[in-house]
């Protein structure tokens, strides 16, 4: 496939791995920050061709993993009423609230839809009249413009029965948020390609300077992921902090300047709760002044819900990079995907499930290699 | 309360797991599997459910046969390249032909709803008709039933089929060997993408249409050819992938694959791209995997590849019995991973 396959070649990568090989002198931590980049990761074993000093950590952006149970149970709870029809991401119908997923209300004879753009929830909306049409709006910088996108459209169209569940987060408070924890073990970020395309990266640049951290904007094919991990081992070993672009054939530094626009206009920055994280101050986004009518929290009651999350769940210790998922009691066994103890062994871009799915003997694996190291 | 009865009576999918049937306890994955295992093989255990094949294959005075049956449920009921009619006819064929018998009799019952048009119907049928002659089977006996409108989607159709066994060996997952070779006989993902981009309202440059086709044809050419097939499995729900863990658990062998050699079509692979799909466990109706011995490897390709069910056919891997009930697979790149099941069906990602 045109303009994909170029970025999976096997000589190329091996190519880059002896690149990365040749340059590391000592052990280096680094951290995919997006969900797509950990699963390319594990899906085509770029790690695997890494030199035993490289350990890629993986980060919290997988939107699915990070979305409060709360939220969860307020989909629940809204998708459950007989006038609504409800539309979400795929991926989201999984993940367990405190007790069931959207799912088993679909089951249960919820009108769920799986769509693919908010855009299809207000064409929903606008054939259904008599019903209530809510979109699960959800995901990093990167969903936000469509999302922003469709609640203008609905504005100016008064298209008044439709509404949006909110949960958008952002991604350069997450970083300050595990750089600023004491056990952080994070050296340098390969940073999500696609919210960059959006917001470009002038907020990274004073993340770099104030934490002595070198942050790559990288894609997410294998090769893309490879030369991301060159550029900030070059950056480790030279003693650089800065930030660099390896996604240049989508990411501009200034972004998405139109798109930023519309996202600016009608979200506004709001401290948000990550699921396995906790709250994190101005991390997310909600309905900005003059759009709070599209705001299905507001229109089903639903504002006040709380909820505990489940203890056993280390997913927090995992998204910060302190832990890898085979580290965890219950991998691979008391937390599988039939039956997620928490939101990573859920969605594909989870690091739990993709750790799953395509090394369930990794901790096996893991365990050889540091015998072999003399670490155990 | 006697402990037999408290025992035999308790439901043995947990209640506090799934207290309701998914959508995923049909998608093919892990808990269609936990639903067929817990539930009803459990239940009607014999030597021949415990096979857990395509068919059941019996002795009958004179002749071998292999038995079994499908349900069709589709949505829309007709998509490019196919309609359940044909699927109907064809998933049948199909799981008879992987055991190695040649299809002869089919029954078919189907279940209408209220209101459904009459020449609907009419097409279906006559869909029917065309792909039981192409496949050289006769449909000798059947059922009507019409139910509430609402309480259907249209049609819904069960086959079940009869077949007269070839192979003198025992065709199934437990014959693969150490040493064998896979073959595939075409490109995957297309059924699977067909229908999805009908029923979510995806367009393409070019329609993507299923390769719903009956399969027995090119496996007689195969036993015409002197092959002796160890195994054979139809890629339908679940895919290549769900196929290969389901034979390699069973054999208790290690499959190991190679994704470069597996064809899957541009169009297809956009589409799962775009999706965030992964072709490997998409559901095809006219590709098998098919294991035979290393030395009949070559014969087996040329004879796949002068069929026109197998234009496309390829050697897609090795069996090995080093990690036994592993799938691996060398990934584009180069390097090594695990090919597992999934858990319910794929859902599209999202971004």
């Amino acid at each position: 496939m045109k303009y994909i396959d170029e970025y999976r070649d096997a000589e190329a990568a091996k190519r880059y791995a002896e690149a990365i090989a040749r340059i590391t002198t000592r052990p280096w931590t680094l951290m995919e920050l997006c969900g797509g980049q950990t699963h390319a990761i594990v899906k085509f074993g770029v790690d695997t061709l890494l030199p035993p000093e490289i350990r890629l950590v993986h980060g919290p952006g997988c939107p699915v993993c990070v979305t409060p149970i709360e939220l969860i149970d307020k989909a629940i709870a809204i998708a459950e009423r007989p006038e609504v029809i409800f539309c979400s991401f795929g991926d989201m119908l999984r993940v367990p609230g405190t007790q069931r997923d959207l799912l088993s209300v679909k089951a249960a004879g919820g009108d769920v839809r799986i769509v693919y753009s908010p855009l299809d929830a207000l064409k929903i909306a606008r054939a259904h009249p008599d019903r209530q049409v809510v979109f699960f709006a959800v995901g990093f910088e990167t969903t936000a413009p469509a999302n922003a996108m469709a609640v203008e459209q609905a504005r100016r169209q008064n298209i008044t029965n439709f509404s949006v569940l909110v949960s958008h987060v952002l991604v350069p408070p997450a970083m300050e948020a595990i750089l600023g924890a004491p056990d952080n073990q994070v050296q340098g970020f390969l940073a999500a390609g696609h919210v960059c395309t959006v917001m470009g990266y002038t907020e990274y640049e004073p993340l770099a300077k104030r934490y002595r951290v070198p942050i790559v904007v990288t894609g997410f094919e294998p090769l893309d992921i490879l030369q991301g991990v060159l550029m900030c081992v070059q950056q480790l070993e030279e003693g650089r902090t800065e930030v660099e672009n390896q996604y240049s054939r989508s990411v501009r530094r200034e972004g998405n300047e139109l798109a930023r626009q519309l996202v600016a206009q009608v979200f506004r920055i709001v401290p948000r709760t990550w699921r396995g994280v906790g709250p994190i101050p101005q991390s997310g986004l909600g309905l900005a002044k003059g759009y709070e009518s599209f705001d299905a929290e507001q229109r089903f009651g639903v504002a006040a819900y709380t909820a505990e999350e489940p203890t056993e769940c280390i997913s927090g210790l995992i998204m910060r990079g302190v832990k890898r998922p085979f580290e965890c009691p219950a991998f691979g066994t008391r937390c599988v995907p039939e039956h997620p103890l928490g939101a990573p062994m859920v969605s594909s871009e989870g690091a739990c499930a993709a750790y799953y799915r395509y090394r369930p003997d990794a901790h096996r694996e893991v365990i050889v290699i540091e015998q072999e190291r003399g670490a155990l | 309360m006697n402990d037999r009865w408290s025992f035999t009576l308790s439901c043995p999918i947990p209640i506090s797991d799934y207290p309701q049937i998914l959508l995923a306890h049909g998608g093919g994955g892990k808990l269609m599997h936990q639903l067929i295992e817990r539930m009803i093989v459990s239940t009607f255990h014999n030597p021949l459910l415990d096979v857990r094949h395509d068919s059941a294959v019996f002795e009958s005075p004179g002749a071998r046969l292999a038995f079994t049956t499908d349900s069709y449920v589709v949505r829309p009921l007709f998509f490019p390249g196919g309609d359940i009619g044909d699927l109907a006819v064809n998933g049948t064929v199909n799981d008879l032909a992987m055991c190695g018998a040649r299809p002869l009799y089919l029954s078919v019952s189907f279940i209408l709803e209220e209101g459904l048009p009459m020449e609907t119907l009419w097409r279906v049928v006559q869909s029917m008709r065309r792909a039981a002659d192409i496949a050289g089977v006769q449909l000798v006996t059947g059922d009507t039933k019409v139910v509430d409108r609402g309480k259907g989607d249209g049609i819904f159709i069960t086959t079940a089929g009869v077949g007269a066994v070839r192979s003198e060996l025992p065709i199934r997952p437990t014959s693969v060997r150490p040493g064998d070779v896979l073959l595939l006989n075409g490109d995957i993902g297309r059924h699977g993408i067909a229908i999805m981009a009908v029923r979510e309202g995806l367009e393409f440059e070019t329609a993507i249409e299923s390769d719903t086709a009956p399969l027995a044809d090119l496996v007689h050419a195969l036993f015409d050819g002197g092959i002796t097939i160890h195994c054979m499995r139809d890629l339908t729900r679940g895919g290549l992938a769900s196929a290969l863990v389901e034979i390699a658990e069973a054999a208790d062998l290690h499959i190991h694959i190679d994704e470069q050699a597996i064809p899957v079509r541009e169009d297809v692979r956009g589409a799962c791209e775009i999706l965030g799909l992964d072709p490997l466990y998409i559901a095809n109706e006219g590709r098998f995997a098919c294991f035979v011995p290393a030395a009949q490897a070559e014969r087996a390709l040329a004879i796949m590849r002068a069929h026109p069910l197998g234009e496309n056919a390829t050697v897609i891997g090795r069996v090995s019995d080093d990690r036994a009930g592993l799938v691996t697979m060398t990934s584009a790149i180069g390097a090594s991973r695990i090919v597992d099941m999934l858990s319910g069906e794929q859902l599209p990602r999202i971004c």
